[in-house]
This record gives structure tokens, C-alpha cells and sequence, in this order.
């Protein structure tokens, strides 16, 4: 009896949120402005990404521009907000597609073990012995790059590493007692599944989901940078960095103010992680022992 | 135990083996007329065909790729679409530049990382130790572009202390050629350091935790010689394998860092035959850099099995 209130107590703990920290409050702020500029950026750009607004390249702040202009003398804080969908958008389509095939497969390799299981852990490890930036540029040398192939290219490359942690999640979530019971009852495979070891594994899950979207943004950022992400005129901020990187010999922002976005935008998310992996509140992890 | 080895080595060229296929299918096979690809979509009828005949093309996929791989082990590439030149001869020095490059920022990534580390673990909790965590992981949560072009801003643009590209690399002198390699070298020791920091930090504290550390605390002995006599030989394992790791990592991140610096090595070779798809130097370029990552990976295993006596059981 004590040994099932004990890990009932175990699963709420898990399913409950870590209490706010200061950095944890501003990982959320910096998250939740990203997300506004994905969303609305191209709204509220004053220019359109390709109009060239005059004044010449690497233009001084002014009244039109009020960033400056970029290497061909367009309008850098419209081109910025433009981009915006792009560096956060792609990121974040292609860890979701990542994660919801990932943890698909993961669970089902947990809950059905056996052959399924080895196999697919097998392939796994395959994969991850590839190095991501190589796989993208052989992927691209095939396909040519374009949003779909962009997306489903950094989804792929979630994929192993998904399906590893959320397999090792559900084997410890799997023999758990009211999972036991779940499966005595006679539950369906999808049932145990997204009933059961779901609710349960959520923390560790955006965990992970935030160390892969961050990682999903350096990658596209770096795609483009090396200039086989976006193409031009459209430009994601790592491509703004590549296109606009001969200005800093003129001491020119325009390459410097993209690449701080993606930092700030990755550091958003490091700090939101840090505060989701934080402990729960003292008085409730004492009382676990 | 050596047969552990051994069956990590056999997985080893298997994923080789897997990785050549991939990349055999991916460059030779999808794309799909590799005489267009040549000759572009102006020419006839006749010069494709004869063009086909000449290399082969009319035969079957597993029969080229046999012979793709033969040709690979015996050291011909074949011929670039590009530049019509064989692509031996380019890979060669690139191989050459981009080896230089990853054996500098070597050098300069693992001692720094493990004295850090050690420093750290050395004083846990310490306004440094603090400062050392936020900051190795603020450098690590830039893209390395970012952060090569901020050393390129502070080093090269405000102080021009350093070149800021280093389009061909001066090896005449060994000072030039430290010039020309610095920026670029430290760079991937930002993109590389952060893990191994925390890594030897964390093994550190790990045998800090033992009960024998506590006895030497008794006896007496000097915070240092607890740390680099008693803990240090103890934490060997986990540190000497996550070096290797990130000499892993170093072979991917010179393909970006190259980039930025305009270097000319294998990295840089690769993006642009990418972006022209020239399909030959793909191949190779990919092909060298999966083996040599994979061969670090294996060296990373083989060392934490050597290191460590309970991984054996488990595997």
C-alpha cells in the first residue's frame, strides 16, 4: 500500500511544474516574444523583404530604415521581422514533426519490446553514427533545397534521438503499478500508450522538446548561413548573417543584428529547459524519500 | 574484452558501409540523369548518349556502385563536374588544410577545457565556477558562425590583431601559418569546450564524492593534490572519452567554421560542391568525413571500455 501511494505521489510529482525562477521567467519572456515575431512579423514589417528602400548599402539608421539597411540597401528591421517565420517557424515544425513520429515509434518500441524494439534501436544507432550537418548537405545535394525538404530533412534528424529518449521514458514508466493494471484490464496498445505513459512522460518530454527545438534553430540557421537553407530574396536570419557578412569590415550592423536574435532566441529557450528540468518544490521532494 | 572491441570495430565499418550506400544512393542514384548533370540541358541527344556510354552510366546501379567503391579504396575519385579536373588531387590538400586546422584547434581545446574543468570542480560553488558555467553556456548558445564573426568584430575588425578570412593558408613560415590558422582554430575550441568542461567538471566531482577523498582531506592534504593525485586519475575515464567525442564533433564543425573564414579545407570544398552539386567530390568529401567521425567514435568507445571495467559487463 505505502509502495503505491508512494509512486502515485512519484507520478504527480512528475506531472507538476518546477516553481518560476527568475531566469526561468525570463526564458518564457524571450520565448513568447520570438513566438509574437514568427507569428506577426511579416505583418508588421514596414517593407516588404525585397524593396529597395534607397540610401544606399549599409545605410545609417534613418526615418525608412530604422535599423539601417542591408548589403543591397533594403530595409533590415523589415527583413529581420520577415525572417523571423522562418528561423522560429522551420524550427519548430520540423522538431514537432520530429516528436510526434519519435515518440510514436519510441513508445510503441517500449510497450511492444522484442524484435520491433532491437530493430528499430538498431537503426537508430545508425543514424546518429552520421553526422547531422553531413546528412542535411547530402540530403540537400539529392533533393535540392526547399521548405519541405528543409523541414522533413531536421525532423529526420530529431528522429533517432526522440525515439531513444522517449523509449528509455516509457521503460520506466511501462512497469509502473497502474500501468500494470492498465494492461491487466486489457487495454489496447494506442490506450496504454496516450492514457497511460503519456500524461506521465510530458515533463521529460518538453524537456527534450526545448533541447531539440534549439538545436533545430542553430541547425537551419547554420543551413543558411552556409547558404543552402532559404533562398534568396527571402532570407531567414542565419542567411541575413551570411548575405550581410563583408559589412563588418565597414563596421556595419547588418550582419552582427541577426546573428544576436538567434542567440537570443536559443538562449530563450535554454533558459525555459533549465527551469522545466529544475527541481519540483522542496516540501514535495523530501516527502518522496 | 577484445572481443568487445572487435564487435564495436565490425559496427563500425557497417555503418561505413551503410554510410557509403546512402551516399551512393543519395548522389548517384536520385538525382537522376548524371549525363544532364554533366552536359547541362542544351545538349543532344547523341553527346549524352555517348557521354553515358563513356562513363558507364547504362549499366546497373549495383554494378556502379561496386565499382564506385572499388575505385574510392584504390584512390580514384573520378572526375569533377566542375572543374574537370581529377578529384583526388583538390581532396588531397584540402584533407591537408582542413587536418592542420582540427589538430590546432586541438591542441588548443583539450588542455584549456580539462584546466577549466578541473579548476572548477577544483572550487564548486565558487563566484568563478559560476562564471565559467554561464559563460561556456552562453558561447554555446550561438550558432559557431556567431561566434566566429564576433572574434572576426573584436579581433580582427576593432584590435586587427588577426586576419579576418584566410583564403589561402601561408605555410611557408610556421608564424604565418598560426596567423592564418588562429581565428579560425579558436572558434571551434568555443563550439567544442562548453561539453568538455562540464564533463570533467562533473567527473571530478563525481570521485570528489568518495569516500577516500575525505580521508585524504583528513590526513591533510593541499586542496590541488586532491584534485589532480586523488580525484584526477579516478575521473580519467569519462574525461577521455568525451575528448574524443568532441574531436568528433571538431570534424563537423570545420565544414561551418571553414565557411566563415573562407578556409580553404575539405569543409568548405563540400558546401560549394553542394550548392554547384558536383556529385564526385560530394561523394568523397562526404565519405571522408563519416569514416573519420566514425573512427573517433569507435577510438571514444574503445577508451571508455578500456577505462572503465563495469561497461564491459553490461554490453
Amino acid at each position: 500500500m505505502t509502495m503505491l501511494a508512494q509512486t502515485e505521489r512519484g507520478a504527480r510529482s512528475i506531472r507538476r511544474l518546477p516553481d518560476l525562477t527568475t531566469l526561468g521567467i525570463l526564458g518564457l519572456l524571450l520565448l513568447a516574444v520570438n513566438a509574437l515575431l514568427a507569428v506577426f512579423g511579416s505583418a508588421i514589417a514596414p517593407h516588404s523583404a525585397a524593396e529597395l528602400i534607397g540610401g544606399g548599402a549599409f545605410g545609417p539608421p534613418s526615418d525608412a530604415a530604422p535599423w539601417g539597411t542591408d548589403y543591397l540597401g533594403r530595409d533590415l528591421l523589415s527583413r529581420v521581422l520577415h525572417g523571423a517565420k522562418y528561423s522560429i517557424g522551420i524550427a519548430a515544425a520540423a522538431t514537432l514533426l520530429g516528436f510526434l513520429a519519435g515518440i510514436s515509434i519510441g513508445f510503441a518500441a517500449a510497450e511492444i519490446r522484442g524484435r520491433f524494439d532491437v530493430v528499430m534501436i538498431w537503426i537508430c544507432d545508425i543514424f546518429l553514427s552520421f553526422p547531422s550537418i553531413l546528412l542535411a548537405l547530402l540530403v540537400i545535394a539529392g533533393f535540392g533545397t526547399s521548405l519541405p525538404v528543409l523541414i522533413l530533412t531536421i525532423a529526420f534528424i530529431q528522429l533517432p534521438r526522440v525515439i531513444r529518449l522517449s523509449r528509455a521514458v516509457a521503460m520506466g514508466i511501462s512497469t509502473l503499478e497502474f500501468v500494470e493494471v492498465a494492461r491487466a484490464r486489457g487495454e489496447s496498445l494506442p490506450s496504454i500508450l496516450g492514457r497511460e505513459i503519456l500524461p506521465n512522460s510530458l515533463r521529460p518530454l518538453a524537456v527534450e522538446f526545448g533541447l531539440r527545438m534549439s538545436f533545430a534553430v542553430l541547425f537551419i540557421s547554420s543551413l543558411s548561413f552556409l547558404g543552402l537553407g532559404i533562398q534568396p530574396p527571402e532570407a531567414d536570419w542565419g542567411g541575413m548573417v551570411r548575405e550581410n557578412l563583408s559589412g563588418i569590415y565597414y563596421g556595419a550592423l547588418a550582419a552582427i543584428i541577426p546573428a544576436l536574435l538567434i542567440g537570443l532566441l536559443v538562449l530563450g529557450i535554454n533558459l525555459t529547459v533549465d527551469w522545466l528540468s529544475g527541481e519540483v518544490p522542496k516540501a514535495e521532494s523530501q516527502d518522496l524519500r | 574484452m577484445l572481443k568487445l572491441i572487435l564487435l564495436r570495430a565490425v559496427l563500425g565499418i557497417a555503418s561505413i558501409w551503410v554510410i557509403s550506400l546512402l551516399v551512393f544512393a543519395i548522389t548517384d542514384i536520385l538525382p537522376g540523369d548524371t549525363a544532364t548533370a554533366i552536359l547541362g540541358q542544351e545538349a543532344t541527344e547523341e553527346s549524352r548518349a555517348a557521354l553515358r556510354d563513356r562513363l558507364g552510366l547504362d549499366r546497373p546501379a549495383y554494378i556502379r556502385y561496386a565499382d564506385w567503391l572499388a575505385n574510392m579504396v584504390q584512390g580514384d575519385f573520378g572526375v569533377s563536374f566542375a572543374t574537370d579536373t581529377p578529384v583526388a588531387q583538390t581532396v588531397s590538400l584540402r584533407v591537408a588544410n582542413s587536418l592542420r586546422l582540427a589538430i590546432v584547434a586541438a591542441i588548443l581545446a583539450v588542455p584549456i577545457s580539462l584546466a577549466l574543468g578541473l579548476l572548477s570542480a577544483a572550487f564548486p560553488g565558487s563566484p568563478f565556477d559560476k562564471a565559467l558555467t554561464v559563460g561556456s553556456l552562453l558561447v554555446v548558445s550561438m550558432p559557431e558562425f556567431v561566434v566566429g564573426l564576433l572574434l572576426v568584430l573584436l579581433l580582427a575588425v576593432s584590435f586587427k590583431l588577426l586576419p579576418a578570412v584566410t583564403t589561402s593558408l601561408d605555410t611557408s613560415s610556421l608564424a604565418g601559418t598560426l596567423r592564418g590558422l588562429a581565428l579560425p582554430a579558436l572558434t571551434l575550441l568555443a563550439a567544442v569546450q562548453a561539453h568538455m568542461i562540464r564533463m570533467t567538471r562533473a567527473a571530478v566531482l563525481d570521485v570528489m564524492r568518495k569516500p577516500f577523498i575525505e580521508m585524504a582531506q583528513l590526513k591533510g592534504a593541499s586542496r590541488g593534490r586532491i584534485v589532480l593525485r586523488h580525484a584526477l586519475p579516478n575521473a580519467v575515464g569519462p574525461i577521455v572519452n568525451v575528448v574524443a567525442l568532441n574531436l568528433g564533433y571538431l570534424v563537423s564543425g570545420v565544414v561551418v567554421v571553414e565557411v566563415v573564414f573562407s578556409y580553404p579545407g575539405l569543409g568548405l570544398l563540400m558546401v560549394q560542391s553542394v550548392a554547384t552539386r558536383d556529385m564526385p567530390v560530394i561523394q568523397i568529401t562526404a565519405m571522408i568525413f563519416c569514416t573519420t567521425y566514425v573512427l573517433l567514435t569507435l577510438l571514444a568507445d574503445t577508451l571508455a571500455l578500456l577505462s572503465n571495467p563495469r561497461l564491459r559487463d553490461a554490453a
